[in-house]
């Protein structure tokens, strides 16, 4: 009994630190005026979100939440602001205001619709969880999933990122062949 | 299940939406954009997993990988679109870039 309480709380502070931080980078990645610092940011929202799939017994995905995400996107995410080079801009400036209004209108609204449909469809539904074993969310789990139940999805996700490394290639090559063709001044 | 129930990580995706929502439509620097592009496909991946875990059903964790691998293939083709937008001198801001405009 003692133990299961300690281990509440424990787990209570742990998402309480996890929830805020990942709010609290959130709110930040939005409000620097530096790129640089908005995706450095976007790097503890994920470490944190990593912990509250921890907490959720999804070993697998948080452990690919930090392989994927905060290594390999955002290295490619700050070599690119590394290549472009800083360009200050502060969140509320630029364009007429009411567009900052409109924009916090539009995503209070949806924050809203979000709390009130959850609420109304799952009310009641959200107390008690099921038990899961210990297997749940390991690796081992997530590979039978995908290679049994899921296999279509597993195959069309490769089709997705071959489409999408090709699409980067002709991007790429695009770009350098009409920067040629500029004149140097 | 230990620790909070699953409405606390439900609304810890909701207002993470929000929050996404909120830069995708404030910022005019394409970059921050893309980034906050990415905080509401987190959202939406942590709601998946805690539908995951409160159902015991191991599918909404597959989706939560479809949709890394989505996110993955779509900041590479977002980020080369940005390298391209820069070669061509053209100035990073989305209310500039309107000459697709109908």
């Amino acid at each position: 009994m003692i133990v299961a309480t300690v281990g509440n709380v424990l787990v209570w502070a742990v998402w309480i630190a996890a929830a805020f931080a990942c709010l609290g980078s959130g709110i930040a990645v939005v409000s620097f005026s530096n790129p640089f610092y908005s995706a450095l940011a976007l790097i503890g929202n994920l470490g944190s979100l990593a912990v509250l799939y921890l907490l959720l017994s999804a070993e697998f995905v948080a452990a690919a939440q930090v392989l994927v995400y905060a290594g390999a996107v955002m290295v490619m995410f700050l070599f690119v602001i590394a290549y472009i080079g800083p360009r200050m801009e502060s969140p509320w400036a630029g364009g007429p205001s009411w567009q900052a209004v409109g924009a916090v209108l539009a995503a209070g609204a949806l924050l809203v619709e979000i709390v009130v449909v959850i609420g109304l469809k799952a009310s009641g539904r959200l107390a008690h969880s099921h038990d899961v074993g210990g297997g749940f969310g390991t690796p081992s789990y997530v590979g039978r999933l995908f290679l049994t139940d899921h296999l279509l999805a597993f195959e069309i996700t490769s089709i997705v990122l071959l489409v999408a490394a090709i699409g980067g290639v002709i991007l790429g090559a695009h770009s350098r062949r009409a920067a040629d063709e500029v004149p140097s001044p | 299940m230990l620790g909070p129930s699953i409405a606390w990580y439900l609304s810890v995706a909701g207002f993470l939406f929000g929050t996404g929502a909120l830069g995708v439509l404030l910022r005019r620097n394409p970059l921050i954009v893309l980034l906050s592009l990415e905080i509401m496909l987190n959202s939406s991946n942590l709601a998946l997993i805690g539908f995951a875990r409160h159902f015991g059903n191991g599918d909404g964790q597959i989706f939560a990988l479809a949709v890394m691998a989505v996110a993955a293939s779509e900041v590479v083709v977002g980020l080369g679109l940005i390298v391209a937008l820069n070669r061509k001198r053209v100035t990073l801001d989305v209310d500039r870039l309107n000459t697709l405009r109908g």
